[in-house]
């Protein structure tokens, strides 16, 4: 595990990246920490003799107040930077495993990649297969994959977007970790998260789930070629999207049929705009 | 949630502020955790000890102070009290309520030699 730069186990692999964790000597890591085994402190994995003479504590109080995330949030943050200096515009695909997230991907570069640069970071816990499926649209993409890990963080897009090198102006699709839970916590400087449903999920994921669904911008309900075939109220699902997050927008789409995707091109286009003006 | 990765944030927080503040052991956390951040403090306390081993906080004592959820109740104009994000008010049933105080996941105090 690198416990100084969060990598998480030591499992997280980006394609591309030389990130080497080896686990009982020092820590050869590009981005400058040491750990000076040889000089004083630190007795990392040697138990906890430090022998302190008896009576001698030396124990006293530290006041700190940080917040746990704080790291993540900074890692963030110089993300958000280098987006805002290049005018991408950065999107943080989130949903459940199996909502649809590659098909509407592909789909929607297939559809326009003529017209607008596209780049795409994929995060999975394991193989490469989204990736490929990407990388056959012919557009530019990174697999991220996180091991055990169940999200994606700010210090993994980091060094993804070292690697990728997304063009200036361009729209880059991070397509999290399926999972509706931990990456909401998890900001990687992203100008919005978008919450991927499908209808042939319980129509009740929107406050089973509050925490994603409140912190999306926009809201793709999938599959929706297949409501004639399911039970899935419609209404209901906004309902409890928008008692969770009043402000979040719904478009309803079929990746397959192609149904609704024009309106989240719109959506696409006018954001990417904004993105480009730096708003 | 994501107890794991909340103990290697809390991790190299401690190991951030050996540096800064110059200390190589840490007996005590005090961790602030409110309740409507979404921490399950039984996987919080397990995760800790697996996490903390063989590093500068082996060993160390975990203590979690509980801070219950708040929020502003725009209908009532009150504050009122709430057990999990996004709940109505209490009072009137109203789901617009704004949550201000109990999500916080802090780092409060260390007791360190």
């Amino acid at each position: 595990m690198c416990t100084v730069c969060g990598c998480g186990e030591g499992e997280t692999q980006i394609d591309g990246h030389e990130h080497s964790h080896e686990r009982d000597h020092g820590h050869s890591h590009e981005h400058g920490h040491h750990h000076h085994h040889d000089e004083h402190s630190h007795d990392y994995g040697h138990g906890p003799a430090h022998a302190h003479a008896p009576g001698m504590s030396q124990s006293r109080m530290v006041q700190i107040e940080q917040d746990i995330l704080n790291k993540n949030n900074q890692y963030a943050a110089a993300n958000r930077r280098r987006f805002s200096e290049y005018g991408i515009l950065a999107l943080n695909l989130v949903s459940s495993p199996g909502s649809g997230k590659t098909t509407i991907l592909t789909r929607s570069i297939d559809d326009l990649k003529d017209e607008l640069k596209l780049a795409v970071i994929e995060g999975d816990q394991q193989t490469a297969n989204d990736a490929e499926r990407i990388r056959e649209t012919g557009v530019k993409a990174l697999q991220i994959n996180t091991g055990k890990g169940c999200h994606l963080d700010g210090h993994m897009v980091g060094h993804a977007l070292e690697t990728l090198q997304p063009e200036k102006d361009s729209i880059l699709f991070i397509e999290n970790v399926g999972n509706l839970v931990c990456p909401a916590a998890f900001d990687l400087g992203e100008a919005h998260k978008v919450a991927i449903l499908s209808v042939t999920e319980g129509e009740d994921k929107p406050i089973k789930y509050p925490d994603m669904f409140h912190a999306a911008d926009l809201m793709l309900l999938n599959k929706i070629d297949l409501l004639p075939y399911l039970q899935f109220d419609v209404e209901k699902c906004i309902e409890y999207a928008r008692r969770v997050n009043p402000k979040i927008k719904v478009m309803q789409v079929s990746a397959i049929s192609g149904e609704g995707m024009d309106d989240w091109y719109r959506w696409l286009r006018a954001t990417w705009q904004l993105a480009m003006m730096g708003v | 949630m994501h107890e794991m990765s909340l103990n290697e944030s809390v991790l190299q927080i401690l190991q951030d502020n050996a540096k800064s503040k110059g200390f190589e052991r840490v007996k005590t956390v005090w961790l602030e955790i409110g309740e409507l951040s979404g921490v399950e403090i039984e996987a919080m306390r397990f995760c800790f000890d697996v996490i903390m081993k063989d590093t500068l906080a082996d060993q160390a004592k975990l203590e979690i102070i509980r801070v219950p959820g708040q929020a502003w109740c725009m209908q009532c104009a009150t504050t009122v009290k709430v057990k999990q994000l996004f709940d109505a008010c209490p009072d009137c049933g109203s789901y617009q309520v704004q949550v201000t105080g109990g999500d916080q996941m802090q780092i409060k105090e260390l007791e360190v030699e």
